[in-house]
């Protein structure tokens, strides 16, 4: 008895070393497989940020120094262009989420035909110029607008109102072009929660707000977080939108750039907010990932 | 033997491609590439210097728009110039000269003897001669020069004088201290010595600031001024002449004044290293003569660079009276100061900046 125990025993050992080896070489095969994909991630990525990193340190004479980051410091409207990228990517999120979610969640409970239609409505902006359609939102808002127009016909407002060249028109323009890429992860999401579990919510008492709260939001919450974060990361670097909607008030990281480099031709001055906009980002979405354990979101990890 | 034939062959192809080589190196000269501006400026110029010349000289040319500095000199940087004759604002040219991104000048080729003083330096050679005036809504304010009409720079920053929503320019510190000083009471011709210290700019910035709850929209190019005026989003702004006489052609109901407007120039400079630089010097001789340029005003309202082109033209008397160069409208108007901006641009940058994002 106690010999058949040991030989099963040490037939278990051999078994699981062998598993271990053939798990371990399908690694490296995958590794193996990976590594075009590395390779060119690493030289279109890493080479030109390392590149940026590089130039954001050579001052106008040529040699290293910190001018480009001291100046960043001395002037304050560099803090002030980085409060505003922040700001108005934040803003968008949050417009986005409270757009969004009840989009995706009334996409995700359509009978299955009606589904495409509405999907396409979502869609069909998506595949227009972004430029086209920040543009007619400029047709729309405008002073002498169709808005504004309308608006005052029917006797809503007697003066045209502000609503673009500012904040207001920045932020309708940005949430109506990001609105898909947060309502596209959320609606995955949302495909696969099991309608049983809400059954089974009501089934033990919970009232439909409750079983709301306590079942379905927490198992969207991956793909909302998901979403989410690809809007504010796009929206940190921004460029057309703000310098078309914004009349030049919103001045955003990515119009600083361009402002240095059209009018300065200074790469390392350009550099430089490159830089501390990536360190930025990466530092605000650490925080965040701290704060919402976001990782099981972005890596599928359960 | 087969592998001989093979090697003769080849050797034969080589000599015979590289005497083909040789022959289009001799025959015909390259294209030469030179780099304007989208829109009606670079179609004017298409149509006033670039065709003709090019029928004229043999010359054949590439043309290509967007034209800029920054791109010129990451081509020069890069060592990767493919650009021959750039288009440039004067200001843009004396950057882009002090960063060491351009060809000296052949004045021995080019001939500027009867060029206006201050429309070439040694890295350019100015295209026309265009103004930054203050324009504004006619069905507002009224047309230009009649009664109760704005005049100066004062009238423009005298909001109760003249109610309504300004326009000013976005990014760039380019012609924008200047006529705060002037609405401020600095005389024209004391403009750049106030500005040449850090209180007299500060100054200009805090008149600016002053009527910043009064601007309605930052504008960042011509196409943008011409807009706004079309839509009549603004009722007053600041702005390159041409673009607005282009704006009424549309049915804009735009006018403007030249009264202490900013004269300035467009001109042409060659990248360091430019691939065919000889064939381009000549080139640029060519449309730098008055009978090209006395063209140029039937397409944009800008003036010619070269004085003689005034006495080649055949442009109506009225046409002639409405370019910024025209000997009748420059006595009211403030020559931008190269000096200044070469010294002080990258400072008034920062503060006018700082002025923009609060």
């Amino acid at each position: 008895m106690t010999q058949t125990a040991s030989t099963t025993g040490q037939a278990q050992a051999l078994n699981e070393v062998a598993l271990a080896g053939q798990e371990r070489r399908e690694q490296w095969t995958l590794l193996g497989l990976s590594t075009p994909a590395i390779l060119v991630i690493a030289i279109v990525v890493l080479v030109p940020v390392g590149w940026l990193f590089y130039l954001s340190f050579v001052g106008s004479d040529g040699e290293f120094s910190l001018e480009h980051y001291k100046k960043m410091i001395e002037y304050k409207s560099y803090a002030r262009v980085f409060m505003t990228t922040f700001q108005v990517s934040l803003l968008t999120t949050l417009i986005c989420i409270l757009l969004g979610y009840p989009l995706a969640y009334f996409l995700a409970h359509l009978p299955g035909r009606w589904t495409g239609l509405f999907m396409l409505a979502v869609l069909l902006p998506f595949w227009t110029s972004l430029l086209v359609r920040t543009y007619a939102w400029l047709v729309l808002l405008q002073r002498k607008g169709l808005l504004n127009d309308l608006a005052m016909q029917i006797g809503l407002w007697d003066s045209p109102i502000k609503l673009v060249h500012n904040m207001t028109g920045t932020l309708i323009g940005m949430a109506h072009i990001m609105l898909p890429f947060l309502v596209l992860p959320l609606y995955g999401a949302m495909k696969k929660i099991e309608p049983d579990m809400m059954h089974a919510a009501s089934n033990l008492g919970a009232s439909p707000i409750r079983s709301f709260w306590n079942v379905y939001f927490p198992l969207s919450v991956s793909g909302l977080v998901a979403g989410a974060l690809i809007v504010f990361v796009l929206c940190l670097g921004f460029y057309v939108t703000p310098a078309v909607l914004g009349g030049g008030r919103v001045v955003m990281v990515a119009t600083q750039i361009t402002a240095i480099l059209e009018y300065r031709f200074d790469w390392g001055a350009a550099s430089a907010l490159g830089v501390v906009l990536l360190i930025a980002t990466i530092g605000v979405l650490y925080l965040a990932g701290r704060f919402f354990k976001f990782d099981s979101a972005l890596f599928g990890k359960g | 033997m087969k592998k001989r034939t093979g090697k003769g062959a080849v050797c034969g192809l080589m000599i015979g491609a590289a005497v083909a080589l040789m022959m289009s190196g001799t025959a015909y000269a390259d294209p030469i590439t030179v780099v304007s501006w989208g829109g009606t400026y670079g179609a004017a110029q298409d149509k006033a210097l670039f065709n003709d010349a090019s029928k004229n000289t043999g010359i054949e040319i590439n043309r290509e728009s967007g034209a800029s500095m920054s791109k010129a000199c990451l081509q020069v940087e890069s060592k990767a110039v493919t650009w021959d004759l750039v288009v440039t604002g004067s200001g843009g040219a004396a950057a882009a000269a002090a960063k060491g991104c351009l060809e000296k000048i052949d004045f021995n080729v080019v001939d500027v003897s009867d060029f206006y003083p201050n429309t070439y330096t040694d890295y350019c050679v100015g295209s026309d001669v265009f103004s930054t005036v203050m324009a504004w809504n006619t069905e507002k304010y009224g047309a230009p020069g009649s009664p109760g009409a704005p005049k100066s720079w004062a009238d423009f920053w005298d909001v109760e004088k003249f109610p309504g929503t300004r326009s000013y320019r976005a990014n760039s510190v380019d012609g924008v201290l200047e006529p705060a000083l002037m609405a401020d009471g600095v005389p024209a011709d004391k403009v750049y010595e106030v500005l040449s210290t850090r209180e007299g700019m500060e100054r200009a910035i805090n008149k600016i600031r002053e009527l910043k709850p009064h601007i309605a929209v930052f504008w960042e190019s011509g196409a943008m001024q011409a807009q706004l005026m079309k839509d009549a989003e603004v009722d007053m702004i600041t702005g390159w002449n041409g673009r607005f006489d282009n704006a009424k052609k549309d049915g804009a109901l735009v006018g403007y004044t030249f009264n202490q407007a900013l004269l300035d120039y467009d001109c042409f400079a060659m990248p360091k290293g430019a691939p065919n630089k000889d064939t381009a010097m000549k080139f640029l001789a060519e449309v730098s003569k008055p009978q090209y340029q006395a063209n140029l005003p039937y397409h944009i309202t800008y003036g010619p660079t070269n004085k003689k082109a005034y006495e080649v033209t055949t442009a109506p008397k009225e046409l002639i009276e409405a370019l910024p160069s025209h000997p009748k409208n420059v006595p009211f108007m403030l020559p931008v100061s190269l000096d200044w901006y070469a010294k002080h641009r990258a400072e008034a940058q920062e503060l006018y900046m700082e002025l923009l994002t609060q």
